[in-house]
């Protein structure tokens, strides 16, 4: 069975390929039919782990071996990687039934279901890794999967760009990440989890010379192993390709942009706890990124226009939860928020996919409004992931982010307390941008010039079909699961999947603390109500009053500016440095087009010697024999 | 003694050029007995050298199927023999020469009977080179391979191919004739220039830095090292496709050869000596040279700087002394051959439709073109070291390898691999993605039938020593072995000497 689930995906993708000469259509079917049966089978296999504990590791083949460096191709079943397994598959079924409807008109929908079911395979293998080099495998796999798919329409020069974008931001994440695997292999001698993590508590100590530095093993190790998380989870000052990835067709974004690849990077830190449970050091780093960013993108989500973008600054700012979640060392709440948010988020790229769908490619929420009535279950389903979202009472969100800021409080330290604070801020960001965008896509007025109001309509079956599975999802997976991820007993559940040294103590959570995040965020739905649809002046009173601050939230910081200042045009000009002056000014007129020169010069030179008049020849003779005599005087 | 098959399959192209040139033609008349004749040497002689490949014991370091006759009496010996290491690179060799026929046959216009000739003339050498094991012949092979590459660049290359051709052979020629001397100064050291010999009595140490020095300046010109690299962009842009896949996948690999089999194994404390010169070389190489690429207007000029970038790993891995990064060092190199290969014959297929190889003609081919940029993407994913390419295993053994040995250098090489992103996906876009601008490519057509054999072969290849490098790891693994444990002990030996 464990084969079927890694292998399905990938069979689906070749033969979808190769049986698209026959029709579209069969295509489709293929590549839907056996993920839907992969996530079928994740299903029983989750389950079969919690009631038998049927868990395992299934040796495929060996992938390298070079010396000591021996690394296996295998599937490694536990906990971590069931439910993992679960959350990508389900999403990814689903993902793929929508798209059947999504990609309709689109002339290469064989080669984008392919893609789907590749990044799919990839992303199995990611997961069920039991050792650091098939884990890198699968993370750069996901990322030529997702290169692939935000390019998709390759005819767009931004989708193109997007993609590389995309793909060398990951790249300088997978370049930390490299070197804290080659970290792990030269210390631990070994790159086999087990292996590296009943090694780790000996290592706690230890403190290597690096580049000229003493630093601690472990510490250094995280770091580096935590910039790959953060290339691939878009974590502030590598956040900025998740934006533009929403270049891709938004199926994409729902499934690879929110639900899956992205929490990749929450994944490999929990799947890490063994090692990053003895540095401190690291862990508040990943806390304080974590806070950062979930601050950070939430607060650049207010001022975009853009529905897609929106949601993509929410996903990165949720991955901040995740992430000091994991950096106060409750990783099985950063697990369980990665759980219920791929559900929730994936509803809403879904949903605002629906809408861009109905709307013929229209993503500006400005030109939208008033479609509840023409598109409802497509409204009841975007509410309902907003509910889950935002954190409304005994919704998924609810359950998972409200621990996390529990959590961070309970850990009783300053990062602890900070983090908590910074979670609640959020929070009341998160309420306020998702209601501006449910706010001003279906209600107020209809707004959009290009296209006539009746000819809107709600999405076919396979659109919408997913979004109410989706939103069962969204509603239960919170309740059902609480107790069993996170609560009294976890460990029943977890094994040794993940480690956490220091017990959270749960007596002593204030009842304040409880209460006031579900409370802001009911408060704000009818705030928002108030500002966005009933009092629009009084915000743009205030945009214009704080002009410059606005600015600064619309372009995102100036990110992208700073690093196509700091880092693209400098790179480029010390290319092209390089090249011309280097290669063409120095190396070659000083080597082989100098000496051919100077050879020229010369021998143009002695050829004036053989003028053929004698007096020539005596003059040079007599030189010489003066020179002769000049030296035999002086030296002898 | 058995059969002589080590010079079978060294001579069989010979044999083979031989006939085609007794084939009667007009000069630039289709030649079909020649190509049959080209094809058909090269194709038995692959198959032969697969099943040395298969017969080759595995389990044992010495060299085997050896040949000894003597040339002239007491001073050189002819002599052949292979180890696991230089069976790779004959392999590699007997595999890219048919490819490089099957694509010369339409794309070269003008004397294509002498092209053949040309081609087998160099397999003959370069199989040469890996077969000797007598320093006099393995320098007659490897300068005598300079010939038919000059003539290649020279005759069937684009407008500035003289200065190209010249270029290059000065370039290999200045590194080739310290090595000369360095030969017979060894002669006149050991008495030998049989290596097997000179492995087990070894240079003293005294002498072995100037010689180092000496071979060090050809295998460097070779490979090539930053800074004589110059020579290498000038020659794959004006050579014909066929004349730049040998150059890249095969030539270039002799200087790799090289540094394990002479550098390292008869000049080991020498080795350790300039290490750092090496190291700093190399990772200047990587990261100048992708750099450069970065900024190429020129797609093949665009490559061969990739080029020499990914020889960079190799020098670095190589001089690493440690397993992972000689077998990495390795195995990168025979990626190398077969991505390198393709990436050339890939913009040969569009060279030939359009006759331009400036990146901005292109554009947008990918709806026309489908299966070329399938194709081509598999091997754009293999220079940007994508797992499950063979580009992967390599560059990332060497890493390991090198950062077991110093930091900085790993940390600066893997820049690297951020940079070959970059440059090799920008190619990609400007070529294969985009709306099409250029008119003139309405009307291109998709690979043809030989085309996709060809590159869907080299893909596959690529792919599945991506998937399953084992059979690379288990044919060098005891040569590598005791390589460096002869490395080991020589050093240790030359530590207590000096106290």
């Amino acid at each position: 069975m464990e084969y079927a689930i890694l292998f399905l995906p990938l069979i689906g993708a070749l033969i979808g390929y190769v049986i698209k000469v026959f029709g579209d259509i069969y295509s489709e079917i293929v590549t839907t039919l056996f993920v839907s049966v992969a996530a079928i089978l994740s299903i029983i296999l989750f389950y079969n782990g919690i009631v038998y504990e049927d868990y395992g590791n299934y040796k495929i083949y060996q992938w390298i071996a070079s010396g000591t460096f021996i690394v296996n191709a295998s599937i490694n079943i536990d906990p971590l990687s069931g439910i993992m397994l679960v959350v990508v598959s389900l999403v990814s079924a689903l993902v793929h039934i929508y798209s059947i409807g999504y990609m309709s008109h689109d002339p290469d929908k064989p080669r984008f279901m392919c893609y789907l079911s590749l990044f799919t395979f990839a992303m199995f293998t990611l997961v069920v890794s039991d050792n650091f080099l098939q884990l890198f495998f699968g993370w750069e796999g996901v990322g030529l999967c997702s290169y692939l798919l935000i390019g998709f329409w390759h005819k767009k020069n931004s989708a193109n760009n997007a993609a590389i974008k995309a793909f060398i931001v990951n790249r300088i994440g997978d370049f930390g990440f490299a070197i804290g695997i080659f970290l792990i292999f030269i210390f631990f001698g070994t790159l086999n989890y087990e292996e590296v993590f009943a090694l780790a508590p000996n290592f706690a100590d230890t403190e290597i010379n690096f580049l000229g530095l003493e630093v601690n093993l472990i510490t250094v190790t995280c770091l580096f192993l935590f910039i790959g998380a953060m290339g691939k989870s878009a974590q502030f000052f590598l956040h900025t390709w998740l934006p533009d990835a929403m270049e891709g067709p938004t199926p994409v974004s729902a499934l690879i942009h929110a639900a899956t690849m992205v929490t990749a990077g929450v994944f490999l830190v929990v799947r890490c706890s063994p090692i990053f449970e003895y540095s401190q050091v690291a862990l508040n780093f990943v806390a304080i990124v974590g806070m950062i960013t979930a601050l950070f993108a939430a607060s650049v989500a207010i001022a975009q226009n853009d529905i897609k973008k929106i949601i993509a600054y929410s996903t990165c700012s949720q991955l901040g939860y995740m992430f000091f979640a994991a950096g106060v060392g409750a990783y099985h709440v950063a697990i369980f928020h990665l759980f219920t948010h791929a559900f929730f988020k994936a509803l809403l790229f879904l949903g605002s996919g629906s809408v861009i769908h109905s709307l013929n490619d229209e993503q500006d929420v400005r030109n939208m409004g008033d479609l509840w009535k023409k598109m409802p279950i497509t409204w009841f389903a975007m509410v309902v992931g907003t509910l889950a979202l935002t954190g409304f009472p005994f919704l998924s969100g609810f359950y998972s982010k409200d621990a996390i800021i529990e959590f961070a409080f309970l850990k009783g330290t300053n990062v602890g307390y900070f983090a908590a604070g910074i979670g609640i801020m959020t929070a009341v960001l998160t309420a306020l941008y998702s209601w501006r965008l449910i706010f001003k896509t279906f209600h107020g007025k209809y707004n959009n010039k290009n296209l006539s109001k009746s000819e809107i309509h709600e999405s076919g079956l396979t659109i919408t079909i997913p979004l109410l599975l989706l939103v069962v999802g969204s509603i239960f997976s919170g309740f059902l699961f609480k107790e069993f991820l996170i609560g009294h007993d976890y460990n029943n559940f977890w094994k040794d999947s993940i480690l956490i040294l220091e017990k959270f103590d749960h007596s002593g959570i204030p009842l304040w603390l409880i209460v006031i995040t579900p409370l802001f965020v009911t408060i704000l739905i009818p705030v928002s109500f108030y500002l966005y649809i009933k009092k629009i002046n009084v915000l743009d009173g205030i945009v214009l009053k704080y002009k410059s601050l606005y600015n600064f939230l619309l372009n995102k910081w100036y990110f992208d500016e700073l690093y196509n200042q700091i880092i693209i045009k400098p790179t480029k000009f010390i290319g092209s440095f390089f090249w011309e002056k280097g290669d063409i000014k120095i190396i070659d007129r000083l080597g082989p087009d100098g000496i051919s020169k100077i050879i020229k010069i010369i021998s143009n030179k002695s050829s004036k010697f053989q003028s053929g008049y004698i007096y020539d020849y005596a003059f040079i003779m007599l030189i010489g024999l003066s020179l002769l005599l000049t030296f035999f005087i002086f030296y002898k | 003694m058995n059969f002589p098959i080590l010079s079978a399959i060294t001579f069989i192209p010979l044999i083979g050029a031989l006939f085609v040139f007794l084939t009667r033609s007009e000069r630039d008349e289709k030649n079909s007995g020649a190509i049959y004749i080209s094809i058909f040497t090269s194709i038995v002689n692959f198959f032969i050298i697969l099943f040395v490949w298969y017969s080759i014991d595995k389990t044992t370091s010495d060299f085997q199927f050896i040949e000894e006759y003597n040339w002239i009496s007491g001073f050189i010996k002819f002599k052949f023999g292979i180890d696991g290491i230089s069976i790779l690179f004959i392999l590699l060799t007997a595999f890219i020469i048919p490819i490089c026929i099957f694509s010369c046959i339409n794309s070269v216009k003008t004397r294509l009977k002498e092209f053949l000739i040309a081609l087998l003339v160099l397999e003959t050498f370069i199989i040469g080179v890996f077969c000797s094991l007598d320093l006099v012949i393995f320098y007659l092979f490897f300068e005598a391979g300079l010939i038919p590459m000059f003539l290649i660049i020279g005759i069937w290359g684009g407008p500035r191919k003289v200065y190209s051709a010249f270029k290059f052979f000065l370039f290999t020629l200045l590194g080739s004739v310290l090595m000369l001397v360095a030969i017979i100064a060894i002669y006149w050291i050991s008495g030998t220039t049989d290596i097997t010999e000179i492995y087990q009595t070894g240079i003293p140490s005294e002498y072995q830095y100037l010689l180092w020095l000496a071979f060090f300046s050809s295998f460097a010109v070779k490979l090539p090292m930053w800074p004589v690299h110059t020579w290498l962009p000038d020659a794959h842009v004006e050579a014909p496709t066929a004349g730049s896949v040998v150059l890249a996948a095969i030539l270039l690999k002799m200087g790799g050869y090289g540094f394990i089999r002479f550098s390292v194994g008869m000049f080991p404390v020498a080795s350790e000596y300039f290490t750092p010169l090496i190291f700093s070389l190399s990772t200047i190489a990587v990261i100048y040279t992708s750099l450069i690429a970065l900024m190429q207007k020129d797609m093949k000029k665009l490559i061969a700087y990739s080029s020499v970038a990914h020889m960079g790993y190799v020098t670095i891995g190589i001089f690493t002394f440690n397993k992972q990064g000689i077998e990495g060092s390795i195995v990168q190199m025979f990626s190398h051959g077969l991505i390198s290969a393709a990436l050339f014959l890939s913009v040969g297929v569009l060279y030939d439709r359009t006759h331009s190889r400036l990146i901005k003609t292109y554009g947008g081919i990918v709806n026309l073109m489908p299966k070329y940029s399938f194709l081509f993407m598999i091997f754009v994913l293999g220079t940007l070291g994508l797992p499950g390419t063979s580009g992967f295993v390599g560059e990332f053994l060497v890493l390991v390898g090198v950062f077991k040995v110093n930091y900085l250098v790993a940390i600066l090489a893997s820049i690297g691999v951020i940079l070959a992103a970059a440059y090799t996906l920008w190619l990609y876009k400007r070529v294969v993605f985009g709306k099409m601008e250029n008119i003139q490519l309405k009307k291109i057509k998709d690979v043809n039938l030989s085309e996709a054999v060809i590159l869907g072969v080299l893909s596959a290849a690529v792919l599945f020593f991506g998937f399953y490098p084992d059979p690379l790891f288990q044919t060098v693994n005891v040569s590598v072995d005791n390589l460096i444990n002869n490395y080991n002990t020589d050093i240790q030996q030359n530590i207590t000497l000096k106290k």
